[in-house]
């Protein structure tokens, strides 16, 4: 049988989409369902706008399994962040009080791979920001 | 299994309603529950640190709910106001019910 380019072509790029879809449907990572209900669960169904959320990550980690990140909304009452990319997108929830310096922490967070960062506050009037930002992971984190 | 040592970085002065970042860190392994045993290929069981508060003389300060995605030996910053002399008290819970804690005082002068 003679392959003639155009079917090799068209082979390559089929191989390429199975290749895709299978990565996508892997199980064992998080969905973006599972993402949305996480923050809607956390600011009892408010859809989060727009506001003075920061995150600060470094653009690139090479070491997923300790990644620090710095989360900070003034104003706010609790902040919430989410690894979109993790087998469970949970990372952690601050709560602020009324000794709470600022409405900002920092901490070291495991990335399965490049992924964005989301992150909620409720805000002490009852409304949600939410801001979410990339990182490029070399070595994921999460070890199989 | 490796002793938890809790560490924290609490500064001894300060003056009035002054703003102090606090670091803490404690040794734990925080495991995920996603990773699997190399030799019998079994799932490790899930064992993290599930939350940690800080308080100052009785009062809520800073509280944190922790997840699998936060990095074994999890480290936490946070800003706290300091009203008075007095002590702020840590406490780190582990999924099996044990709790670590400590104690700092700060002097306000």
């Amino acid at each position: 049988m003679t392959v003639t380019r155009r079917e090799a072509l068209g082979l390559a790029v089929g191989g390429v989409a199975a290749l895709t879809t299978l990565r996508f449907s892997a199980p064992a990572l998080a969905t973006g369902n599972a993402v949305e209900e996480a923050i809607m669960k956390f600011t009892g169904g408010v859809k989060p706008g727009e506001g003075d959320i920061t995150i600060g990550a470094p653009e690139i980690a090479e070491n997923g399994n300790t990644v620090p990140i710095d989360v900070s909304a003034p104003g706010a009452a609790s902040i919430m962040l989410l690894a979109a990319g993790n087998p469970s997108p949970g990372v952690a929830t601050f709560h602020f009080s009324a000794l709470s310096g600022a409405q900002e922490a920092k901490t070291r967070i495991r990335l399965a791979k490049t992924q964005d960062i989301i992150a909620v506050a409720k805000m002490q009037d009852g409304s949600a920001i939410t801001t979410k930002r990339s990182v490029k992971v070399t070595i994921g984190g999460c070890g199989g | 299994m490796a002793k938890v040592k809790p560490r924290v970085k609490v500064p001894k002065k300060a003056s009035p309603n002054e703003v102090v970042t606090i670091k803490t860190l404690i040794s734990h392994p925080m495991e995920s529950g996603q990773r699997k045993d190399k030799k019998t290929g079994e799932i490790i069981p899930r064992k993290i640190i599930n939350k940690f508060s800080a308080s100052f003389n009785g009062e809520p300060v800073f509280m944190a709910d922790i997840e699998p995605s936060v990095s074994a030996n999890p480290y936490i910053e946070f800003q706290m106001r300091v009203p008075e002399s007095g002590a702020v008290r840590f406490e780190w819970t582990d999924d099996d019910g044990s709790v670590y804690d400590l104690e700092k005082k700060i002097k306000v002068a």
